[in-house]
């Protein structure tokens, strides 16, 4: 019913308009050509100015209304370089963008038709257009310069140190691999995957590498403080892994293995307290269209702190004897000290896995 | 061109006039209905058919963005209406997931390639080209037409892939393999796609149908004395634009003809260590590179969002000079910013590339490339407002959405500088910041140019005005509008959201704007009734409009103006006018404005 009201109220605006368009046209003709044309252009020419002036005012409001929701403090090191560029970018744009709005708007209406006035023949002036080709070109090589600076920076090689996690997409989620207490990712093999018998990445068990490699899904674990570089797959179509806190970004191609690195600044705990929001997560999202569920495939990412990774990873079981079941024995427990150890050895040998990679 | 061929060449189209002219008037009476309306090749006539095929797609497309920022815009509410029209695919009156990535996708591919490329180069290029450069017709109406009726079949395609059982095309109006490759990956990959591709094919042949007949006619046919250099900014845009889509079509074609390979023909071009969860199978495919694919679509894809705004920004440019009464400013600037911008638009495909993994040395170089790109821009944006200064403006609805052009493309623009910078990009990249961006920059200006091109030679088409209270209303609708949908949009995509997301309530961080996304689709509708408004007011003065009385209604320069106002086939009916100086003396030694045609008198001041 509301349906057809609307559209009812459509129609009759729609007429009401013709209507009013119809007949200032004949209002038009009995006026003169001429004076309808000049009471018609000092309307537009007005407008000019109001749409200005409304215009910069919004554009101020709006930016006070959300300025807020637009994440906040950077969460990564790198996110910080992206924050800094961020900022000279809109700065240079900023003014551009103000002044050649007023000049453009307040010389239409400055310029607008007069019988007095004589238009300028001025059809050329090489040093006017000297200029605003040399002002840009500066202002550009400062972009660049700052923007390749930050880029190199950002995506240049990963510490050797560096924990390392390799994630995977798949059609509508994620997919989490530690190298276990070896430090190595064991072999895989596409033809291998069997989500039935849990073996989502197509782990080949012939490899012993592989039997202590943890497989989780949902969830990422990261550590505060401490590189990471993210190994990045795609089981079936191209993904992205967007993790908009740290300003981070990179597509999972399948065949193609991607990297990426970042150091998270703060836990989410911290964050928690930081943003005064209990809920918070840190959230990860494809941010490549993969289908009908592309808006759902969410990852979390909890930032913790290095004995809280370690007691976790120690809970985990790993995917090979989550598949084997019975064939081999669980994990003894171990002191969180020597855990400690392992995981500093673990992270010397990190660099093979480069090299494995 | 020498001047002797030159001359040569005008000796012989003039000659083919006369047989022309002379079967023109023999078989002036068994004209039928077909001939001059269907299969016409009449370079008039084959415009206004892209033109109206142009707006019927464009409130298809249009009217597709509706639907789905209701979708946006009321995650929570529910249309029982929609089931009436979209059945399956909006169970219970709320769209499905499929539905709304097939509505987005055929959106996209509607609007960037059969509205605002085949539309806008289609009419403007068919209509102009002939009669600012004083030609009978394009050098072969033949092909022109057949131009047409390709895009005519593409159109019929693309419009039965609506009708799919699976659904058209879902993969995004990129199309990236291997989403778009598998049918077990998405409903709308499998017939749809095929559709999607035989349909984009045949559009491609169009346009080099089509582009190929604007070279030829611009360098073979000018009429006496029209040499490069006197040509309207108009047909400089039209000609760059043409030369960037035939070099660049082909591409994409070759691009699609793999992804059908890869489709049916079990080729791996674009495949490899793939495994299919919804069939639980993992795929043969191995050693084909998905990348492969974006390089070849972006490097149509990148020079294709110059051939849209090119076009625009011919027409604007004499638009501005018309309107102002005065010479565009830099008129050899203008033209090598055209170039400028041609010859780049082929070096910077790979800044839609950033985060695919691809070298970072290689992103560096498109980074520097693609921030070059603002260099003529900023020129053109500069010698437009120099054209506004102290000139003597009329606000006729094509000079209103000239300014308007210029307005939108300033601040399109400049996002085009945060995008086009890598280490932001890794931040906004596929978030709705892009969507803001190109929304602004291409979508909205572009259709300003086309807006601002139909008004202006409405009166030429049709020997008619259109209304000029309903013309008002538009354009200030649609500006103010365009702004209010797209700028607030930046906001959500510096917050990171994700474009492509129907619904964000199962997200915490991109949640905040439920307020902001309803407003935004209020106005969309709005924005998108007022366009109905104007399509109206297009066709009811057509019929009705107000007749135009005088040969040149706007005071204006180029040969179109000294036609008869309702030119038959052939366009003069004498000789074709010879040509004395550029399309831009506007205020020259007092005078209002001086035809192309006049000779130059002895005490005329140089410029």
């Amino acid at each position: 019913m509301s349906t057809i009201f609307l559209i009812l109220i459509l129609l009759l605006g729609f007429l009401i308009t013709f209507q009013i368009a119809k007949a200032s046209e004949y209002v038009g003709i009995l006026k003169g050509e001429k004076k309808n044309f000049e009471q018609n252009n000092r309307i537009n020419g007005f407008l000019m100015i109001v749409f200005l002036v409304l215009g910069l005012i919004g554009v101020y409001w709006c930016n006070e209304l959300y300025k807020g929701k637009i994440l906040g403090e950077s969460a990564s090191d790198h996110g910080e370089k992206i924050d800094t560029m961020l900022h000279i970018t809109l700065l240079i744009t900023g003014i551009v963008f103000v002044i050649t709005q007023i000049l453009l708007f307040w010389f239409a209406y400055k310029y607008q038709y007069s019988e007095k006035r004589k238009p300028y023949y001025f059809p050329h002036n090489n040093k006017l257009e000297l200029i605003w080709t040399v002002i840009p070109a500066i202002a550009l090589t400062v972009l660049v310069g700052f923007g390749l600076l930050y880029w190199f920076r950002i995506t240049g090689d990963a510490p050797k140190d560096a924990l390392q996690v390799e994630v995977t997409g798949k059609q509508f989620n994620w997919i989490f691999r530690y190298p276990g207490k070896d430090n190595i990712f064991g072999k895989k093999f596409y033809q291998n995957i069997s989500d039935k018998t849990d073996n989502q990445l197509g782990l080949l068990w012939d490899d012993p590498a592989t039997h202590d490699d943890i497989v989780t899904n949902t969830t990422m674990y990261l550590i505060v403080n401490k590189p990471v570089k993210l190994i990045i797959n795609s089981r079936d179509v191209i993904h992205d892994v967007g993790l908009v806190h740290f300003r981070m970004k990179m597509d999972a191609v399948p065949g193609t293995p991607t990297t990426m690195w970042f150091t998270p600044k703060y836990t989410t705990d911290e964050m928690r307290k930081k943003l005064n929001d209990p809920e918070f997560d840190y959230e990860l999202s494809c941010d490549q269209m993969c289908g009908k569920g592309h808006f759902s495939m969410k990852g979390i990412v909890k930032v913790v702190t290095q004995s809280e990774f370690i007691l976790w990873r120690a809970k985990q079981q790993s995917n090979y004897a989550r598949v084997m079941g019975d064939k081999k024995p669980a994990t003894p427990a171990q002191s969180d000290s020597t855990q400690m150890k392992t995981a500093k050895l673990n992270n010397e040998a990190a660099t093979k896995l480069v090299a494995e990679k | 061109m020498s001047n002797e061929a030159t001359l040569h060449g005008h000796a012989g189209i003039d000659t083919s006039h006369d047989i022309g002219h002379g079967e023109h008037d023999v078989h002036h009476h068994k004209e039928t209905f077909i001939t001059k309306y269907v299969f016409s090749q009449d370079h008039k006539m084959i415009c206004k058919q892209f033109l109206i095929t142009g707006m019927i797609w464009a409130i298809l497309g249009g009217a597709m963005s509706v639907l789905f920022r209701l979708q946006l815009g009321y995650p929570d509410s529910t249309f029982p209406w929609l089931e009436d029209i979209l059945g399956k695919w909006a169970k219970g009156g709320k769209i499905e997931p499929e539905a709304y990535y097939a509505l987005v996708t055929m959106h996209g591919t509607v609007l960037v390639f059969f509205v605002l490329t085949g539309g806008l180069s289609g009419t403007f290029a068919n209509f102009l080209i002939p009669l600012q450069i004083g030609a009978r017709d394009m050098a072969s109406p033949f092909l022109n037409m057949l131009s047409y009726w390709f895009f005519w079949l593409a159109s019929v395609v693309i419009l039965c892939s609506l009708f799919l059982e699976t659904g058209p095309a879902s993969g995004g109006w990129t199309s990236y393999p291997p989403l778009s490759a598998l049918g077990g990956a998405s409903e709308g990959s499998k017939a749809g796609m095929d559709f999607w591709i035989i349909g984009m094919a045949l559009f491609v042949v169009s346009s080099l149908l089509g582009g190929l007949n604007y070279i030829t006619t611009i360098l073979n046919m000018r009429t006496k004395g029209m040499s490069m250099t006197r040509l309207p900014l108009t047909i400089w845009a039209l000609f760059f634009t043409a030369i960037l889509g035939v070099l660049s079509f082909p591409v994409l074609l070759s691009g699609l003809i793999l992804l059908l390979f890869d489709r049916h023909a079990g080729t791996s071009f674009y495949l490899s260590d793939i495994f299919i969860a919804s069939t639980n199978t993992a795929l043969p495919n191995e050693g084909g590179s998905a990348i492969l694919f974006q390089h070849l679509f972006w490097f149509l894809g990148h020079p294709e969002v110059y051939i849209i705004i090119l076009p625009a920004m011919g027409l604007v440019s004499e638009v501005m000079s018309v309107n102002a009464r005065k010479p565009i400013f830099g008129y050899m600037a203008m033209i090598g910013s055209l170039f400028a911008i041609a010859i780049l638009a082929f070096l910077v495909w790979a800044h839609h590339m950033f985060v695919t993994g691809l070298n970072p040395f290689l992103g560096s170089v498109f980074v520097l490339l693609t921030l070059l790109i603002a260099v003529p821009s900023a020129i053109k944006v500069f010698n437009w407002l120099t054209t506004l200064w102290k000139g003597n403006i009329r606000f006729t609805p094509a000079m209103l959405f000239a300014i308007g052009f210029v307005s939108l493309f300033i601040s399109g623009g400049l996002t085009g500088i945060w995008l086009g910078n890598s280490t932001l990009d890794i931040h906004l990249h596929d978030t709705l910041f892009v969507v803001a961006h190109f929304h602004i920059v291409m979508g909205v200006s572009a259709f300003f140019g086309m807006f601002c091109g139909i008004y202006h030679w409405f009166p030429k088409m049709y020997g008619r005005y259109l209304n000029n209270t309903m013309a008002y209303i538009h354009f200030w609708v649609t500006l103010a509008g365009a702004y209010l949908i797209f700028w607030p949009m930046h906001y959500e995509g510096l917050a990171g959201m994700p474009r492509r997301y129907l619904d964000t309530s199962g997200w915490h961080s991109f949640n905040n704007f439920i307020g902001l996304n309803r407003f935004i689709s209020t106005v969309a509708m709005i924005v998108f009734a007022v366009q109905i408004m104007f399509v109206f007011n297009f066709f009811y003065s057509i019929f009705k409009g107000r007749r135009v009385t005088t040969q040149n209604p706007w005071g204006a320069n180029t040969l179109e103006w000294t036609t008869p106002i309702h030119a038959g086939h052939g366009n003069w009916p004498g000789e074709i006018p010879e040509v004395h100086r550029w399309a831009y003396d506007y205020a020259k030694d007092g005078r209002e404005f001086i035809q192309q045609t006049e000779p130059i008198s002895a005490s005329e001041s140089k410029h």
